[in-house]
């Protein structure tokens, strides 16, 4: 019961990188989001944006909104942007409560995503 | 003419206690001496000496030198005599004499009789009075005794009756608390009535709680509580008790009895016996106790009752009976409230103008068939539905999520505020672990539910000292900006999911306890 593995697999598109994201996202998922990050801009366009797949996710907590915050202060750093889609209803409102929807866009699937300049 | 003395005799009373000092008199005729009948039937002076039956009262009037007796004669009954000796003339008696006698006797034995009523009833006032008394006294032991609230079991609704008889019974119930979250059941009935059976009670009682929280076996607690109450009960009293131990998580119940009325159980299929084979306490020592087990399933509840309800009488003199209690545990199996089902059946047996004979005494112990019922018995103060447990390791606040989510799911939430709820659990489960507890898997984290018709309470406890810091609200661009660490979110997180978080730190323990409302759910 507690949990399933987290999971993160880069996929190139034409217009930028998809993260696709599964299982449970907690302080764990750090070291192996940040290596897809880095797999999915290291030969790419500085300012191509990189989209996570959360449709697989199942489950958020509070130390995995800090990996993602961790996520986010990269890419802004790097002036690339972050996208989001594939959010359940209940994450998609903690994205709203803790501002991280501010700086990253939500969408409601891939290639609305993709489609934004 | 000498009045030489008057003889009284106590007025026969059926009903009322013959009181002592009006029958102390050696003079009294009995009423069952010839001479009685004889002056009742006469009805006037008789001279002693004429008398020709054989009486032994009689012959101690003579004794006395007596030569006429008057009766003394009131509604037909004979309250007393006249005996006067002989004439100061040496005269016999004469007619006017007599006369005069005999209108005496008329006027006095009216006056006599009211003095001797007004007496009896004084001193039946005061009978009555110090038998009062001695009900209130009984009365007062009892209530002391019997529990003064009920256990609080999850998953379990536990109601009990006491109605006491105008001469208190020695009915008892008791729940004693035992280890792993089991509960010891008692109940029983002392033969006997008021404060003997009240004392009786007591001691039984106290005995029975200090064996209890010793020994698993109930054929064990009740040998020995048996043991230690022989020498300690009057020899024409006992104690038929039953006494069980439930196991609140399975629904198990251990239970043995020492010959009180068999406890039934009403399930989906109608009704069973939970039959034990044991003699009453306290008759005999070296007594064994057969030890049976029953398993309570879901939706099903446990009867126990004293004497007071199957010993009941209708106005024909019929009995109410183990069979009508057993047929009407079997049926109306969607009816939830067992006592008061049998309470209506009692009192359409037992007419009200009819004193209730004995103390009557119910337990009931319904196990929930779900936790939405539970709830529902709580009305509107929340009433503890299901309680975990969790070593500090990291992992288990996704456990508690889940298993919380089971149960308030159950309860009728869902949607979003479900998953509100899940993420509140979740982080205030993991801040337990983590900050109250250290991480230390030797330290458990305590996680309640508890509802009630309006609102849902988790209530999550480590043991932790330090206060829980405020929920501060992070600073996003603070983080982003790396000017603060990207943690942090946990206590904001939590007191935006839920509709009211409070947090309490005493006894060694932090607790945070998670509201949400019912409505909309």
């Amino acid at each position: 019961m507690p949990g399933t593995k987290f999971t993160a697999s880069v996929r190139k598109e034409a217009s930028g990188s998809i993260i696709d994201l599964g299982g449970d996202i907690d302080r764990s998922a750090g070291v192996d989001l940040a290596a897809a990050y880095d797999d999915a801009t290291g030969s790419g366009n500085g300012t191509d944006p990189v989209v996570l797949n959360f449709s697989q996710v199942d489950y958020i907590n509070s130390t995995g909104i800090a990996v993602i915050v961790t996520l986010l202060a990269k890419a802004r750093a790097e002036g690339r942007p972050l996208r989001a889609y594939g959010l359940s209803p209940h994450y998609e409102e903690i994205f709203q409560i803790t501002r991280l929807s501010d700086f990253m866009s939500i969408h409601h699937n891939e290639p609305e995503a993709l489609a934004l300049t | 003419m000498a009045l030489r003395r008057m003889r009284n005799r106590a007025v026969p009373a059926e009903t009322a206690p013959v009181i002592p000092t009006e029958v102390i008199d050696g003079g009294a005729i009995p009423d069952n001496d010839p001479l009685f009948a004889l002056l009742l039937a006469t009805g006037g002076p008789v001279e002693v000496d004429r008398i020709t039956i054989t009486s032994p009262a009689l012959d101690e009037i003579r004794q006395q030198g007596i030569q006429l007796i008057v009766p003394l004669i009131s509604q037909g009954e004979l309250i007393g005599t006249l005996s006067l000796g002989r004439r100061l003339s040496e005269q016999p008696y004469s007619t006017d004499d007599r006369k005069l006698l005999a209108g005496l006797a008329g006027q006095v034995a009216p006056a006599i009789r009211v003095a001797q009523l007004v007496r009896q009833q004084e001193a039946q006032a005061k009978e009555r009075e110090r038998i009062e008394q001695e009900l209130r006294v009984a009365a007062l032991i009892q209530q002391t005794l019997l529990p003064k609230e009920l256990p609080q079991l999850p998953g379990w609704n536990i109601e009990a009756y006491y109605q006491s008889a105008r001469a208190v019974g020695g009915d008892f119930y008791d729940f004693i608390p035992l280890t792993e979250g089991r509960i010891g059941l008692v109940i029983g009935d002392v033969t006997d009535k008021g404060v003997p059976a009240a004392l009786v009670m007591a001691t039984t009682r106290s005995t029975l709680r200090s064996i209890a929280t010793q020994h698993d076996d109930p054929g064990k607690v009740l040998a020995l509580a048996n043991e230690s109450l022989v020498p300690e009960i009057p020899p024409a009293m006992f104690v038929t008790c039953l006494y069980g131990i439930l196991n609140p998580e399975t629904g198990d119940l251990v239970f043995a009895n020492a010959g009180h009325n068999l406890p039934y159980v009403r399930s989906a299929d109608g009704v069973r016996e939970l039959r034990a084979r044991g003699m009453p306490l306290g008759l005999m020592p070296g007594m064994v106790y057969e030890v049976n087990s029953a398993k309570l399933d879901l939706g099903e509840t446990v009867l126990l009752t004293s004497d007071g309800i199957v010993e009941a009488h209708s106005a024909d003199g019929e009995m109410f009976g183990f069979d009508r209690l057993m047929e009407l545990v079997g049926k109306d199996q969607e009816e939830e409230d067992l006592i008061s089902q049998v309470l209506e059946e009692l009192r359409r047996f037992r007419p009200s103008d009819l004193e209730q004979e004995d103390d009557v005494t119910m337990v009931a112990i319904r196990r929930a068939s779900s936790a939405l019922e539970s709830a529902s018995a709580f009305g509107d103060e929340p009433g503890l539905i299901s309680t975990f447990t969790y070593p500090s390791s990291s992992g288990n606040e996704r456990r508690a999520m889940d298993e919380v989510a089971d149960v308030v799911a159950g309860l009728g939430m869902n949607g979003d505020r479900l998953e509100r709820l899940k993420t509140a659990v979740s982080e205030a489960t993991m801040n337990a672990i983590e900050h109250g507890n250290h991480g230390d898997p030797a330290k458990l984290v305590g996680v309640d539910v508890l509802a009630s018709t309006k609102r849902i309470l988790v209530r999550i406890r480590d043991q932790g000292t330090a206060p829980v810091p405020a929920a501060l609200i992070p600073n996003l661009e603070a983080k982003l900006a790396g000017e603060q660490g990207p943690r942090g979110w946990g206590l904001f997180l939590i007191e935006k999911m839920v509709d009211v978080m409070r947090t309490a730190t005493n006894d060694g323990h932090h607790t945070v306890e998670l509201e949400m409302s019912r409505e909309g759910d």
